[in-house]
């Protein structure tokens, strides 16, 4: 039993948080809200730096060979200060080209961030939906996965198809080299594809939505050439959890500074002739906050070893992981306001920011609830296997 | 990082799982078909079984091998009690003598009382209850009012009341914190001692909980005399007597947590078996909600496990797993009665038990209140509520209650 971070890992854990440090990506935060668009600063050389565009690829591949668990402990150094650093679409992708044998040129760059990559969110079907799906770009449903070779040039057999269709609000999309997610190929089989942003017939229109230092591009492709990677269909289903307990790591990262803030706040402000942090109200509160930051990082232990330890529990250790820390960044922040009285809702303190994060990481990826719905799914069909 | 027993853990196991399956079918039969129905009988039968436990090597694994136990770690304590749930026999009748009291003995008790009373307790020959609480002591423990007086002769006169006593029905003896010196801080003047449960003047009531079972007792102490050897620790010592107990009662809520039944595997079961609850929206968000906290705590006693192994004790913290643990019971037993309908309430269904049995819970072993209090201060490092009896002498302190603050 050993379900603690090696030296390795504290080392990684520790230089990520070195690294961003030297820039103040908080205020960059609010000034990019105030519309400074070069307000943010560009964090892809630093990451290309300490290596983390090949965390999760192989050595043999330039790559560190690491696995999900040590990239979790980055993103949740950039959830603390809430840097813009673009993994989120990059690592899941790396997962699937590194899975795909005719991908294999690709990765050198992908590993040194050369290249970069964003990775078109593509929800596997679950006990109750038959069908791969997309985030829509508005409403409740789901929408269809892009189609492979509508338009007659389905040959499939060179290994590339012409991609229709259009993916919302893809993390890091804008400015990325090559685009990797699922296609529905005409057969109604899920083929994993990638194409380059450059290729005719593809359009990434980046949005803004509440939080400025999330980037995220509307990608739509018509006819769009791509190949089709020869990884496992298992690697698709694998690069979506993945992406739930990278963002799961990068809130429960937020929730450490916004309860760090809160809890060094209610020390020193005083009503009534006593530190706020006496009151059970007060005290209370942030220990839900802990409550909820603690239980999130055992689910990311969970996800982090089942990732190889535990393959078939991947898919619930990860989901657990993004239902509980998307409810943790919640709260943390609603409780970060609230402790702070009226200045917490003000753009003076940087409450605001954390709360915007918290409210737009909640519905990307397949939402908060889109995960919990899935753990609920999972336990279900075991339930009923059993 | 990996979930794996070392060479060694895996030998242990092997060892408890091979005495295991040679010594199963002697287990009293508690569920199913056959199973013992009279408590009387279920207790006997449980001490017999604690008593085979023991000489196996099964039961205070921890415990130094002088008094009869391994001289091993947490972890094979772990893995002991996992081969026993696996081989779906009881465990150990007197979990709060071996885990909790027994360990206290072994910390603060002199050697006399070690060697009289540390073995029948392992091998079950002698239960033991754990008498600290009181009806106005409970969140503030240190606040115990039953009080033990000197006599010339160096013996003691015990008289007032106990409550939430499990096992004080068939108790042998009890582990009981009274007021020694009530013209000190409230603190200072406790004093631990050691109570046979059939001397004269010590009487056990069955307090009936929501479920109409009574697992809890009040005890009535009338007078009654123990002698100069009863007193564990020194007198005046009380209070860090009972913070070794409490200290121990952390490791067994931490590490038998996964035991208590509250998990995301049975919560899901009990709908998956609806086919209209399964598929509605609202009924799987709240078991993904549930569920998602419930393996959380799984691996909180995973990590918890891990510091152990490493030498470190176990901190306050673990006490919001219970919070967890009891919450999330709590929401579970609504949606399940949501999906199966009144009939999660007939008096004989699983359901209705843990409906019954989590509110009481909430309390024990720490109210929630107190729970958050002590982790808010000793683990965010926030200041304490003032409070208003520090200092004071205990007898000042009852005259001033109910006087307009």
């Amino acid at each position: 039993m050993n379900l603690s971070l090696s030296d390795e890992q504290v080392f990684l854990r520790e230089a990520a948080r070195g690294a961003l440090s030297r820039f103040k990506t908080v205020a960059a935060a609010r000034e990019a809200l105030d519309g400074d668009e070069h307000a943010l600063p560009d964090l892809w050389p630093t990451a290309c730096e300490a290596g983390w565009p090949g965390l999760l690829i192989d050595e043999a591949h330039g790559g560190a060979g690491l696995d999900a668990f040590d990239a979790m402990l980055v993103l949740g150094e950039c959830g603390r200060v809430l840097a813009d650093v673009p993994l989120l679409g990059h690592l899941p992708a790396t997962a699937i080209l590194g899975d795909s044998p005719n991908a294999a040129e690709f990765m050198a760059d992908l590993a040194s961030g050369e290249r970069r990559a964003a990775y078109l969110p593509s929800e596997p079907p679950d006990d109750v939906h038959e069908q791969w799906s997309t985030d829509p770009a508005s409403g409740f449903g789901r929408g269809p996965l892009p189609s492979a070779g509508a338009g007659g040039r389905d040959s499939n057999q060179d290994g590339r198809v012409a991609l229709t269709g259009s993916v919302a609000f893809v993390p890091d999309a804008p400015g990325a080299d090559v685009l990797v997610g699922v296609a529905m190929g005409s057969d109604g089989k899920a083929l994993g594809v990638a194409v380059l942003a450059d290729a005719p017939g593809v359009e990434i229109e980046a949005v803004t939505r509440y939080d400025a230092t999330r980037s995220l591009g509307n990608v739509t492709l018509k006819d769009a050439p791509a190949v089709v990677l020869d990884c496992p269909e298992q690697s698709l289903v694998g690069a979506w959890h993945l992406a739930q307990s990278l963002i799961a790591a990068e809130s429960l990262g937020s929730v450490e500074t916004a309860l760090d803030v809160s809890v060094a706040y209610a020390k020193e402000r005083f009503t009534f002739g006593r530190a706020i942090g006496s009151y059970q109200a007060v005290k209370h509160a942030l220990t839900e906050v802990l409550r909820e930051l603690e239980n999130g990082r055992s689910l990311l232990y969970y996800a982090g070893w089942a990732r190889s330890g535990a393959p078939q529990e991947f898919a619930l250790a990860a989901n657990a992981a993004r239902s509980v820390a998307g409810r943790a960044l919640d709260d943390a922040a609603r409780t970060m306001i609230s402790v702070h009285g009226g200045i917490g809702a003000t753009w003076e303190h940087d409450a605001p920011l954390y709360f915007r994060r918290a409210q737009l990481s909640r519905r990307l990826l397949g939402g908060t609830a889109g995960a919990t719905d899935r753990v609920a799914g999972e336990l279900l069909t075991q339930a009923a296997a059993a | 990082m990996d979930l794996d027993d070392t060479p060694e853990q895996a030998a242990y196991r092997a060892q408890v799982r091979g005495w295991l399956d040679e010594h199963k079918r002697e287990a009293p039969v508690l569920q199913g078909e056959g199973a013992l129905e009279d408590e009387d009988e279920i207790i006997a039968a449980r001490r017999v079984w604690q008593g085979k436990l023991a000489e196996g090597g099964l039961a205070g694994v921890t415990w130094p091998k002088e008094y009869g136990g391994q001289g091993l770690g947490p972890i094979e304590q772990v893995i002991c009690n996992q081969e026993i749930g696996k081989a779906k026999v009881p465990g150990i009748l007197d979990a709060i003598g071996v885990g909790m009291l027994g360990p206290t003995i072994i910390a603060h008790g002199s050697e006399e009382q070690k060697s009289r009373y540390l073995g029948p307790m392992l091998h079950g020959d002698e239960v033991w209850c754990q008498m600290f609480s009181e009806p106005a002591a409970g969140s503030d423990l240190a606040a115990v009012q039953t009080r033990a007086r000197q006599l010339q002769d160096g013996s003691w006169r015990l008289s007032g009341q106990k409550v939430w006593t499990t096992n004080a029905q068939f108790a042998s003896f009890g582990l009981l914190l009274a007021r020694t010196d009530p013209d000190v801080p409230k603190h200072k003047g406790l004093t631990m001692f050691i109570v046979p449960m059939d001397a004269d003047g010590v009487t056990v009531r069955g307090l009936r909980q929501i479920s109409g079972e009574a697992e809890f007792n009040e005890v009535f102490f009338d007078d009654v005399a123990l002698d100069e050897g009863a007193v564990v620790g020194g007198a005046g010592n009380g209070w860090g007597t009972a913070l070794t107990t409490l200290m121990f009662e952390r490791v067994t809520i931490g590490l038998g947590s996964e035991g208590m039944g509250y998990n995301s595997t049975r919560f899901a079961a009990a709908i998956a078996a609806d086919e209209h609850a399964r598929r509605d929206p609202e009924v799987r968000h709240k078991l993904g909600e549930i569920a998602s906290e419930l393996l959380a705590v799984r691996f909180t006693g995973y990590r918890t496990l891990t510091a152990l192994q490493k030498g470190q004790v176990p901190g306050p913290e673990a006490g919001l797993a219970k919070v967890t643990i009891v919450s999330g019971a709590i929401k579970a037993g609504d949606l399940i009665a949501d999906v199966l309908g009144p009939d999660a309430l007939d008096e004989d269904s699983q359901w209705a038990y843990m409906i019954s049995f989590l509110p009481g819970l909430k309390s024990a072993g720490g109210t929630e209140e107190i729970l958050r209090n002590t982790i808010g201060e000793r683990v965010l490092g926030l200041p304490p509520e003032p409070r208003l009896d520090k200092g004071i002498p205990f007898s000042e302190l009852r005259s001033k209650e109910g006087a307009p603050a």
